[in-house]
């Protein structure tokens, strides 16, 4: 019965459905993985939000290089496009608004409102991913090894997810962020008025912060993992802990995760804006969304345009990621009912 | 060829390639093998056990809930069971459901840490091992599970299911895993093209045949099969019964083989155990348990089993049906477990546990009135030999005449339950 490996390239048994021998080639399956996104991509809405998720991500990636080399001015001062005897706020209709800067011009200094509004993507982005990627990670590993020790390794983490969850974090956030930005300095370069370690502490606090609620999700979906055969299949086979904690049920959790990193990113971005309006995290003139918004909140009636398009921008991103949630979850999980 | 009475005895069908039997024949056999027919396994009983179960137990403890979780109880899963499976031989375990047979199983292949008893496997014990000194045991030691839709992982390519455990105990070089995973899927049965393909693609028949493979990869010694084909419609259940059997020819694999159906039972098995809230209560070959069953509850398991010439005769077999439900595990009746449901049950059932008796070369029963359906004795045969009365209290003037062992394997000699004195070959 066994079958001599080299004979397996030229003699091919007859495959059931006669499929002709060009076809071979095509035979290699479909995964999971690629049946979702082809239903991911028939649904407009999904499309629509991620092509809208992946603009903001071009911008956040392209804006620091534009910046770089002079097409972007966020911090140039225009003294001239300002009017002092209005107390600053910018000559011209429409905030300002000319071809030289499309969206008007900030009051006071005369900053171009554009390039403040595509640098401070880059910010805001890099915030809220690197604060939900700390999040993830923390959540996942903890999650899962919770879910599959269970005993007294659950009791422990569960206690502690309990913890972190009552803990009043923006409360902390606020009161100690001046000795926490100190505390993060002496680990970075700058100073501690630098921005540097101002977006690091907001990264750091959002991202440990976040990830019980992370490690619970992850946690049900290890109960539900574990208790299916291939994981003592594994077993048997010899696997390691590690194989099988990485190699056989995260795999599988790689739905939720996915899920949770597109609800987990708007929320932090609106975070990183309600933080700056709080006064903690990057400080002018490095723009973010949140501090742009900030510094606007005061001209929302004298020049509305430079109050409206901050806003605006984190409305639409946090929005677009929302639905792109949704769409993933329900490519990702076609029986569930929307 | 053509005037040839029975075309499958004489060798393969194809040997004279010119004929159009041949070639029609051929290609329905172009994956099973026909050089044999499919007829039920047979017995390997003077062969070397490769497995040898002693007295083994197991004991999941009930908690109770709240911070201080005390041990309340034990569900006694597998309570004292003792049996051997000989080399390239196999053993069926039945038993409804809830009764330790899977419980068993997964005690033997280590899955779970046994509370108690002895595992033997190819001379040593292994009931204690370590999970880091288990790890070139599971070389030996397989399972196929019984759920094909969740025993594999819906993440990986069928080639990295069968593959992995060549990695995992690198047996060989990465570049070497592929020709020899095609090799098992075409042993299997499967086309082994088909290896970057994703298990959602395949029938539960064909997962079946996946999760076998993953068993053979590494050439063990025991399979332990956990109810293989229940989850299979009947007519698929045949083709994976007749590959146990083929793989087990060619691989001289033993099986512990655990099921439900009867029938399944007796054609893959020589020997069969059943088991009943977590002991054996009758263990013999194949004969004698399927013709002289002499347990209440092995007659009234295969009472239940529908018989296709008893329907030819007409009319209907007495069917024995057991009143109420199988008794708590965490509490099970004092005495013989099964005499809750047990029309024979008498004073003595409840006071004394009958002793897994040898009553015939190869048949050991656990009951007090052993004896062939309607030939059940009026006084309990077990008694002179425990050393008690007929009700069971101790009777100081009589002495147990015999050890009440609980040894896996057959002594030479057995109590003749006809003649009531012990007998031998």
């Amino acid at each position: 019965m066994t079958v001599q490996a080299s004979n397996l390239e030229s003699e091919h048994l007859p495959d059931p459905t006669g499929a002709p021998e060009s076809d071979i080639a095509k035979i290699a399956g479909k995964s999971p993985t690629k049946l979702a996104m082809d239903r991911f991509r028939r649904d407009k809405l999904s499309m629509i939000s991620f092509t809208v998720v992946a603009v903001y991500v071009l911008i956040g990636i392209s804006a620091p290089f534009l910046v770089k080399f002079g097409v972007l001015d966020p911090t140039g001062f225009n003294k001239e496009l300002v009017d002092p005897s209005t107390g600053g706020l910018p000559i011209g209709s429409y905030g300002g608004a000319s071809w030289d800067h499309p969206f008007g011009v900030e009051p006071g200094t005369g900053r171009d409102v554009l390039s403040r509004l595509l640098y401070g993507v880059t910010f805001s982005l890099t915030i809220a991913i690197s604060a939900t990627i700390i999040a993830i990670v923390i959540g996942t590993v903890l999650g899962i090894i919770s879910g599959f020790t269970g005993g007294w390794v659950d009791s422990i983490i569960g206690r502690a997810i309990d913890l972190t969850l009552s803990f009043p974090q923006t409360l902390m956030l606020l009161a100690l962020s001046s000795m926490g930005v100190a505390t993060v300095a002496k680990f970075m370069p700058g100073g501690e008025s630098d921005n540097l370690p101002n977006g690091a502490y907001v990264v750091i606090v959002l991202g440990l912060f976040g990830w019980p609620g992370i490690a619970r999700i992850i946690r049900g979906q290890v109960l539900s993992v574990r208790e299916r055969e291939f994981v003592d299949a594994a077993v048997l086979i010899g696997a390691s802990r590690r194989r099988i904690y990485f190699k056989e049920i995260l795999p599988n959790l790689w739905a939720p995760l996915l899920v949770t990193f597109t609800l987990t990113m708007p929320a932090y971005i609106s975070a990183e804006a309600a933080l700056s309006f709080l006064g903690v995290g990057i400080i002018p003139p490095t723009p973010t969304l949140g501090n742009i918004l900030r510094s606007s909140i005061n001209y929302s009636i004298g020049d509305f345009m430079f109050f409206f398009t901050p806003a605006f921008l984190i409305m639409v991103i946090v929005v677009s990621f929302n639905l792109l949630g949704d769409g993933i979850r329900d490519a990702l999980d076609p029986k569930a009912a929307r | 060829m053509s005037d040839q009475q029975l075309p499958m005895v004489g060798g393969m069908p194809g040997d004279d390639p010119t004929s159009r039997g041949g070639e029609r024949l051929g290609a329905a056999s172009q994956f099973v093998e026909t050089e044999r027919p499919h007829s039920a396994a047979q017995a390997h009983f003077d062969a070397e056990p490769i497995l040898e179960v002693r007295d083994l137990r197991m004991y999941f403890p009930v908690r109770s809930a709240g911070i201080i979780r005390r041990t309340v109880g034990n569900v006694q899963a597998v309570d004292g069971v003792s049996f051997q499976v000989p080399k390239g031989g196999s053993l069926g375990l039945v038993g409804e459901s809830g009764c330790g047979k899977s419980t068993t199983g997964r005690l033997i292949t280590r899955l779970y840490e046994p509370t108690g008893g002895s595992i033997e496997f190819d001379g040593r014990d292994i009931s204690k091992t370590s999970s880091r000194g288990l790890k070139p045991l599971r070389r030996e030691i397989q399972m196929i599970f019984q759920d094909p839709y969740t025993s594999l992982n819906p993440r990986h390519t069928v080639g990295a299911i069968v593959g992995a455990p060549l990695l995992i105990h690198g047996i060989l070089p990465k570049d070497k895993v592929l020709p020899r995973v095609q090799e098992l899927l075409e042993i299997v049965g499967l086309n082994p093209e088909h290896y970057n393909r994703y298990p959602h693609e395949f029938s539960g028949g064909q997962r079946q045949r996946i999760g076998i493979a993953r068993a053979l990869t590494l050439q063990p010694k025991l399979l332990v099969a956990d109810e293989p084909v229940s989850a299979l419609d009947v007519s698929i259940q045949a083709q994976v019964i007749n590959l146990l059997q083929e793989v087990q020819r060619e691989f001289d694999i033993a099986f512990l083989f655990i099921a439900h159906d009867l029938a399944v039972v007796r054609h893959f098995c020589p020997e069969v155990a059943v088991m009943y809230l977590g002991k054996i209560v009758e263990i013999a070959d194949r004969d004698s348990l399927y013709d002289r069953p002499n347990h209440p509850y092995t007659q009234a398991l295969l009472s239940a089993v529908p018989d296709v010439r008893q329907a030819a005769v007409g009319g209907r077999r007495e069917r024995i049906r057991l009143e109420g439900d199988v008794p708590s595990p965490i509490n099970p009746p004092s005495g013989c477990r099964f005499r809750t449901r047990c029309s024979l049950a008498q004073e003595i059932c409840a006071r004394v546990e009958p002793p897994l008796l040898q009553i015939g070369k190869r048949h050991k029963v656990a009951c007090h009135f052993a004896g062939e359906l309607g030939h059940h004795p009026e006084r309990p045969v077990t008694a002179s030999l425990l050393g008690v009365d007929d009700t069971g209290t101790p009777d100081p003037g009589a002495s147990p005449s015999i050890e009440v062992g609980n040894d896996p394997g057959y002594a030479d000699t057995w109590f003749d339950l006809q003649r009531k004195t012990m007998a031998g070959a």
